[in-house]
């Protein structure tokens, strides 16, 4: 499954971050393969969603976190 | 002992960082920009233990790989400036992400303060981090503080003024990983892979750091979740987001500010007005000079003047929400409905001042991802009711629609909003097609706002304003009345015959099949230019009333003195309609278009700014008189 499927409350270990622009960006600011993820909530419109990942929460669009797969644990 | 001492601070966004400088050097500090980019660069002074410190502010980054403006500023500085001591700020509770910068400064060979902030939260939240441990495993000095305690603060000033940095370097662990990154970097060709392998490394050695020295104990939900789950979650959330913008409108066009407003106004306008023309009237002075200074200068400026308290308090209202996280927020429920109007998510703060004023939002555009997003950013907010336009709608509808002024008031807002979203669409179709826009931000939890660091923002976004007012605004007010004053054979005293009938007169021609093409209302567009301000002055002293006033709520008073005049014949409903229209859409004023060439980087956006909304306006307003003309109104 990828993080576009995770549904609230939901943690999950990143797999793989699919090639894109904000691949970097996002290693950088801490998800890499093995990261856990906690699937917070979804803005009111459904989309972007927000994740907890080591003690932050980070928002991120549907269509990025689609690139993302991800292990429900 | 006694001497100098540079300090650098750096860190990730949200650490604090902002609140130590801000506290520790209060208001001896220069804002300036970092040259070539718009980024602030925020220099401070404090003298401490005889020692006189300067201390810079560096631009928060995740991290140093030179891909942003801000990330090359910090590392290009910290790099080339051999400032005495570098010190990292740490959000204590959430050391994991913080401590990657932390890492990749070290392995360049920066020797490092490492200042665990935000003590305070990081115990809330079960966070234990061994001081001794930490610095055992870096090799360098580890600080701890609460940046809004002022002991703490005091302690890391002695610290400044009294470590030394030649006892410290890297560990023998520190040196082992700095050598597997060189040689990564020295292998790996690829350069994508190379910055990956790097990354996963030094997180790799970030887990070695929390497993010795870092303890984590479960506590319940924070409060800021318990926050969010009202203010970010579900559809409660735009309720409470129309809540809270509207409660920041009330407090500063009707509880706070449009009272300091109306204060300051009756003191320049009335008291200061009238001394100056009773006391330039005793002394002497020669008529063209006492009207040059109390109809030109002073009741030109004196009308930007009054309007600068609101624009104080509608920044201090914004700094407040930024400070506590909650704009963060704001991006977040947004984003999805920003994005459908080609805009994202962190546009959101930007143009909300755009309805207080359109310089202020112009320049909030620094602070998104792409230049993309940047630049048909500041493109939209000119479209929106600043402060300045907001006078002509009130008075237009008051006086043409008495019956249902507030909601012909509220459709020029709405065709303010819709025209900045189809000029979007437009300009990211035509002239910005480049480069997807992406949407990564993080939510950094509630905080109180530290008070310093909020008034330090309003002013310094403020002052701008009241420099503008003194230059620009001061310049344009004299050409104003010196056009309005004179024609080729001197002065004048019937403005009929004054230069800028003859320039608003061709103008005028213009707005022909708009309905509106008289030379008074040519020349009330030229002011326009100017400052919004400007236009219903220009329409009252061209209508014979000079002294109406430019306040939304005297409008009804107003309207009933202008209908009188010749301005009641000179309009019909429909053509006023398509004054107002244009007015909302039409080139912003020199102040704003100077921010946009600085901005947007380049006289030629500038340029194309001022002629691209001359030209939008023109074609919705004829739009609007011709076919309203066909319905019948």
């Amino acid at each position: 499954m990828t993080l576009k499927d995770g549904k609230t409350g939901m943690t999950l270990r990143v797999d793989s971050i699919g090639e894109s622009g904000l691949k970097e960006r996002l290693m950088t600011m801490g998800m890499l393969p093995g990261t856990k993820i906690k699937v917070l909530r979804s803005a009111p419109l459904g989309d972007p969603i927000a994740i907890g990942l080591r003690s932050y929460n980070l928002a991120i669009r549907r269509k990025d976190a689609e690139q993302i797969q991800v292990t429900a644990i | 002992m006694s001497g100098s001492l540079s300090v650098a601070l750096t860190g990730n966004p949200n650490t604090g960082k902002s609140t130590i400088f801000n506290e520790l050097t209060g208001a001896r500090q220069k804002i300036g920009n970092w040259p070539g980019v718009t980024v602030d660069k925020k220099v401070g002074y404090v003298r401490h233990n005889d020692k006189d410190i300067m201390i810079v502010d560096l631009p928060g980054t995740y991290s140093v790989n030179a891909r942003s403006p801000e990330e090359r500023i910090v590392i290009d500085y910290l790099m080339e400036n051999h400032t005495d001591l570098v010190v990292d700020v740490v959000d204590s509770s959430n050391i994991e992400r913080n401590l990657f910068l932390t890492l990749q400064l070290l392995e360049k060979g920066i020797p490092l303060i490492i200042d665990l902030n935000m003590q305070d939260e990081a115990k809330k939240r079960g966070i234990k981090i061994d001081v001794k441990k930490l610095e055992n495993f870096l090799g360098f000095p580890v600080l701890l503080t609460v940046a809004r305690d002022g002991s703490s603060l005091k302690n890391m000033l002695n610290v400044f003024t009294s470590i030394s940095m030649e006892g410290y370097g890297p560990s023998e662990k520190l040196q082992a990983h700095i050598a597997k990154a060189k040689e990564i970097e020295s292998t790996v060709t690829d350069e994508k892979s190379r910055q990956e392998q790097l990354i996963e490394l030094r997180y790799a050695f970030i887990d070695e750091i929390l497993r010795e020295s870092v303890t984590f104990s479960h506590v319940g939900t924070t409060t800021s979740e318990k926050i969010d789950h009202v203010l970010a979650n579900g559809i409660l959330a735009i309720p409470a987001f129309l809540l809270i913008m509207y409660a920041v409108f009330q407090i500063t066009f009707e509880w706070i500010g449009q009272p300091i407003a109306d204060f300051v106004d009756e003191l320049v306008n009335d008291q200061f007005l009238g001394w100056a023309s009773e006391t330039l009237a005793d002394a002497g002075v020669a008529d063209w000079m006492q009207s040059l200074v109390c109809d030109g200068i002073i009741g030109g400026v004196g009308s930007v003047i009054t309007f600068v308290p609101l624009i104080f308090i509608l920044f201090f209202c914004l700094s407040f929400l930024d400070g506590t996280g909650y704009m963060a927020r704001v991006a977040f429920i947004m984003d999805p409905i920003m994005r459908r109007c080609g805009l994202t998510g962190k546009g959101v703060m930007p143009l909300m001042m755009g309805f207080g004023c359109g310089v202020p939002s112009i320049m909030g555009a620094r602070a998104l991802d792409t230049e993309k997003d940047r630049m048909l950013s500041i493109m939209a907010a000119p479209f929106l009711t600043c402060g300045a336009k907001l006078p002509i709608m009130a008075l237009f509808a008051a006086m043409f629609f008495p019956d249902d002024a507030a909601n012909v008031v509220f459709a020029m807002y709405v065709v303010g909003v819709v025209m900045a979203i189809v000029s979007t669409k437009l300009l990211s179709h035509t002239t910005f097609k480049d480069d997807n826009s992406t949407f990564l931000l993080e939510l950094p939890p509630y905080r109180m706002p530290d008070m310093k660091t909020v008034l330090l923002e309003t002013w310094d976004k403020g002052k701008g304003y009241l420099v503008k007012a003194g230059t620009i605004i001061f310049l344009g007010c004299v050409i104003l009345w010196f056009l309005s004053a004179f024609n080729s054979e001197g002065m004048v005293k019937d403005l009929n015959d004054s230069f800028l009938a003859s320039i608003g007169s061709v103008i005028g021609y213009l707005f022909v099949f708009q309905g509106f093409g008289n030379w008074e209302a040519g020349a009330a567009v030229l002011s326009g230019v100017l400052a919004k301000e400007s236009v219903v002055s220009t329409i009252g002293i061209l209508y014979g009333m000079p002294d109406i006033s430019a306040e939304a709520e005297d409008a009804v008073e107003t309207a009933e003195v202008m209908l009188g005049t010749g301005m009641g014949s000179a309009f019909t409903p429909l053509s006023a309609i398509a004054f107002m229209v244009f007015s909302q859409l039409y080139t912003p004023c020199v102040t704003a278009l100077g921010t946009i060439k600085k901005e947007a980087g380049g006289f030629k956006w500038m340029v194309f700014a001022a002629v691209y909304m001359f030209v939008l306006a023109w074609v919705v307003s004829l739009l609007v008189y011709q076919i309203g003309s066909l319905l019948g109104f």
